[in-house]
Parts: C-alpha cells; structure tokens; sequence
C-alpha cells in the first residue's frame, strides 16, 4: 500500500536541479512526480520514479544525499470538496500529514495525491477503513 | 611497550635533576655560541649560572617565531654547519620559512624520540608502517620514517597525496600502521570506500595522527570508519619535528612529552606567567639536548594543559593533554575568543553531524560575522524541512550557548567543503581582505 519517494538535498544554488533531472535522464529514469519544498539555503527534491533503487543509486553516486521515504498515494475525487473531505477523515483519524502534492496522472476518473504522514501504517488503516482508494506502490510508479 | 626502559620511567626526582644538567649546558652552549641568546640574556641581566634550579627558568627570556624569522636561515644555529647532516624548513605561509639544523646527534635522538613513540602507540618489529606525512623539507615524512626504521618495522615512504595508489598500497602491502594527519586519514577512508573497499577489512590495526589539531570525536570516528586504533602525536619543526609528545596506546588519554629531552612549561599567553600544573594555557618548550638549534622557552601557540596524575602505561614523563587549539588560530569575533576545535567538537556532539565543516568570518560594517557551513550526510539528512531546519537551529542555539557568539548555520551539500589532502582549511577570514 506504500510508495517509495526518494528525497535528495539540493542547495539553494543555480544549476543544482538541472543536475539532479540530467543524472536521472542519463540513467533512463523517468520522473512520475515531484515536490520541490525550499528555505533560503536549500531545497528537499521529493521524487516518484519509475526505477526507486537505480534512481537513488546513480544520484547517490554523484555525491547527493539521499534518502528513501514510504509516502501514501491515495485516489482523489476530481470535483469540489473532493480533498477536503479525504482530509477531514484523517483529520478525525488523528492522523497528521507532513506534507503532500499532486500527482500528474489521473487514475480513470479520479486525481492522486501523494502524503506522507506521520504515522503511515495508521493512516492507511483509517483510508481503507473509511473506504478511500489507496494505490499501490509498483501501480504508482508505472502510471 | 615502553622502547627505552631506563629512561621512559626514570623517577620524577632523578628526571628533574638530569633536566637542571642538561638545561645548564644547553644554557652554556647557547650562549657561546648563538649572539641572539647572548644579547637577550644579557637585556634580561642573566648569564647561565643565574639558573641553579628549574625554578629559575622563569628568569629567562621566551623565544618566538618571529625571533627565529629575523635570524633567517642559519642565525639561531648552535653548530657549524660543517656538523649539521640536516636542514629542514617549515611551511612560510606568512613570509619566509622557520629553518631549523640537526646534528648527526640530532638525527639519532630523534630517531630514538620516534621509536618511542612508535612503541607507545603500539607498534613493533614486524610491522608494516604505511607512511603519508609528506617527505621533503616538512619534517613529519622524514621523523617518522627514522623511527619506524629504529624499531625494526617495514617502512613504506608513501608521502602525501595520490590517494588512489595509497589504498592499492595499503590493501596489497599489508600495511598495519598509518602515518598521517587526521583529517586526510578520514578522506582516505571515504575515497577507499568509493572504490569499493572497507579499510575495516585491511590488515590496518593502528593510526598515529597529528601536524593538525583534531577532537576525541573525531578519534571517535576514525577509529570507527577504519577499524583502528587512533593515537595522537605531538611534534613541531622548530622544536623537533613529529614524536616531541604522543599518546600511549594503555591510557590514549595525554601526550607523554619525552621530558630528558624536552622541559615543558604552561603560560597564560596574555601575561608570560608560568601557571600551575591542571591549569591550560599556551605550551612553551625548552629544549634539553638539542645542539644544531636548541631553542630556550619557545612559545609553541598550542593551547594545552599538564595532566599531573601518573600514567597507567608505567611512563614517568607528564602527559599533556590533546591540544585545543593554537593561541594563533584563535579568532576574536566580536570580542569573543573562539578556536575552531571548539566548534568541531559542538559539532560531533550533535548526534549524526559529521566534522566537515568551514568556519567563513567577514566583517558587515563595523560587526564580525560567522557562517558556519556543514555538510549534510546521509544519518542527519530527512525528508522534512522542519527536522533540518531544526538541526541548524541547534548547531546556531549550542553554538550560541556554549561560546557565546552568535552565528548563522548554512546546511551545503557533501563533498562541497573543499577536502586538501594535507590540512583541513577549517577557516577563511575575510576580514582582513578588503
């Protein structure tokens, strides 16, 4: 039910990203989602690829850090209130999300949107639990 | 194992009154023979016999760097040259070099002072000693090469740099023992690893650091990164060169400073005043047997202090503990006095934070600015901008807390802190460039 993300350190500088994408285009990675969360300083580049492991590894070998992260990817109704009423179910759940963006692809008729909480084993419980689609990891990164 | 036993764990009685014999003639020979000490002996009113006991030292003059600048090249020299076997000259990165001249006596002693403390750091005959200080006129190639040789070692005179051959080496020579500074022993273990190898699986069994002042974390880390033992060793080139003080491999907690060879002292830097023995201060050495430059009270820089209590390892000679700093590296920003080994070991103590990092002070006006940059691995790396943000904060709060001065924290990306594969240029001041 999960989703590896990989997250690489970036700093703030010019040029930084553009090596991050060309590394993982030389390899034959192909992006399927992105967040870019930045300070000042520097910027946390959130990834769903379609190759998790080779992905961190050729950037890894390119002397970035980074790490992998188990993120939720969960079925959105594409209409108003579609969102806020996931939300709200978590909310009620006592769950907290860190963070989350939007996936580029939809999934028939419904948008995706990536979390990651704080608790993930409990989340998924209360998604499922209160009949919200939650993809698998291996459907995600092939979408 | 202690390589000369006799004098290794002489009394402190005995030891104290063949330091007053050898001070006395050290006294005489430079003062018929040296026109620098003749001089200053003369401003301060004494001669050799005002020095009847090692209390007097406190009559005598310092000696300090600049003396040994203005009386370049051969000035301080004790002997002809027709009885100097050696020269060597330290790196003049302000100006002309330090030049200092060894006697074949010279060269035997200090030999001795190496198998010394090659023994104390646990090596021995049957030993393959991986040498990377640098060979030339830097003494830590050349000192420590005399002595592995004296204990009956194999010695490999690698030199500094070409890491990549140093690791072939290392793996297919068997190397046990490894010479070098600290922080290039650190960037030979990250290289080795990018080739695929652990130095954790080599035959290496014992590090002897030192040319560079390092922290207990850092030992930490070497010891864990390459399976090793890490000893710390003290040297200068104007005193000796590498082995004037190491680390026993027993208690790995002070330096044994060879004291019938040495007479070692602790002022407070500002006022001169000699201070008691627990107390740190600046180290000034006075050296007891030494006949191509015998130096009286030289004012070393390093920031010390004496461990009064007797060692574990059966040496009788004082420990010094690990040097903090150099009076001379300390920096003033905004009145706050701050040594860069402090910030490292704030560092190390913050869980995961590795010490690759660079100290960046400018002036904003009339007000000193520190930015201190680190880099970010994989133990302290999250997904999450507030657990980073929160680590920097920290470092900024412990920085603050701890040395009083305030400071911003800059997070970089590995490898962007320029590794040198002698020293760590852990500051750049720039204050004084405008």
């Amino acid at each position: 039910m999960k989703v590896e993300q990989i997250s690489i350190f970036i700093e703030n500088k010019s040029g930084r990203l553009a090596e991050v994408t060309r590394i993982l285009g030389d390899a034959g990675v192909n992006i399927r989602a992105l967040s870019l969360a930045d300070t000042s300083d520097f910027g946390i580049l959130r990834l769903i690829v379609d190759q998790t492991d080779k992905a961190k590894d050729v950037i890894k070998a390119e002397g970035f850090t980074v790490s992998k992260t188990e993120v939720v990817a969960v079925e959105v109704p594409d209409r108003p209130k579609g969102l806020s009423g996931i939300l709200d179910v978590l909310d009620a759940g006592k769950v907290n999300v860190e963070y989350m963006y939007a996936f580029v692809e939809r999934c028939g008729e419904n948008a995706v949107i990536i979390f990651r909480f704080d608790n993930t084993e409990e989340a998924i419980k209360v998604l499922l639990d209160n009949g919200i689609n939650v993809l698998k990891g291996e459907r995600v990164c092939q979408m | 194992m202690i390589w000369n036993d006799e004098f290794e764990t002489l009394p402190r009685e005995a030891l104290a009154s063949l330091q007053l014999k050898r001070l006395q003639q050290t006294l005489q020979r430079v003062y018929a023979s040296v026109p620098f000490y003749r001089e200053s002996f003369q401003k301060a009113n004494i001669t050799p016999d005002s020095i009847k006991s090692l209390q007097d030292m406190e009559k005598l003059p310092f000696t300090l760097k600049q003396d040994m600048r203005e009386n370049y090249p051969y000035g301080l020299f004790a002997a002809p040259l027709d009885q100097i076997v050696r020269i060597h000259a330290s790196s003049g990165t302000t100006g002309k070099p330090t030049v200092v001249g060894y006697t074949r006596r010279d060269i035997k002693n200090w030999a001795e002072m190496m198998a010394r403390s090659f023994s104390a750091a646990g090596a021995h005959a049957g030993d393959v000693i991986h040498n990377a200080y640098g060979y030339g006129l830097f003494t830590g190639g050349l000192g420590a090469h005399y002595g592995a040789e004296e204990i009956g070692a194999s010695v490999i005179p690698m030199s500094g740099g070409n890491t990549k051959k140093q690791i072939m080496i290392m793996k297919d020579f068997g190397s046990t023992v490894l010479t070098c500074t600290p922080s290039y022993c650190l960037f030979l273990a990250e290289a080795a690893l990018e080739e695929g190898i652990d130095i954790r699986d080599l035959p290496l069994r014992v590090g002897i650091h030192g040319a560079e002042p390092w922290s207990e974390q850092m030992r930490d880390e070497i010891e864990e990164k390459l399976g090793i033992k890490a000893i710390d060793i003290y040297g200068l080139s104007e005193i000796l060169g590498p082995g004037v003080g190491i680390e026993c491999i027993e208690a790995q907690n002070g330096l044994h400073i060879w004291e019938d060879h040495f007479i070692p002292e602790i002022i407070d830097p500002e006022s001169g005043e000699v201070l008691p023995h627990g107390e740190r201060g600046e180290l000034v050495i006075t050296t007891i047997t030494k006949e191509g430059i015998p130096l009286i009270r030289y004012r070393t820089r390093d920031i010390t202090r004496i461990i009064p209590d007797a060692c574990v390892c059966g040496r009788t000679h004082l420990r010094l503990e690990r040097m903090s700093g150099r009076s001379d590296d300390m920096l003033i920003i905004r009145g706050v006095n701050v040594f860069p080994s402090q910030i490292e070991s704030l560092l190390m103590q913050i869980e995961g934070v590795e010490p690759h990092y660079q100290l960046l002070v400018d002036r904003d006006g009339n007000l000193d600015t520190l930015e201190v940059h680190v880099e970010v691995n994989e133990k302290m790396f999250s997904d999450e901008i507030k657990v980073l943000q929160g680590l920097s904060r920290e470092i900024r709060s412990q920085i603050k807390d701890i040395l009083g001065v305030t400071c911003e924290v800059r997070l970089v990306e590995p490898k962007t802190i320029a590794r040198s594969e002698g020293k760590a240029q852990r500051v750049i001041d720039n204050r004084n460039k405008s």
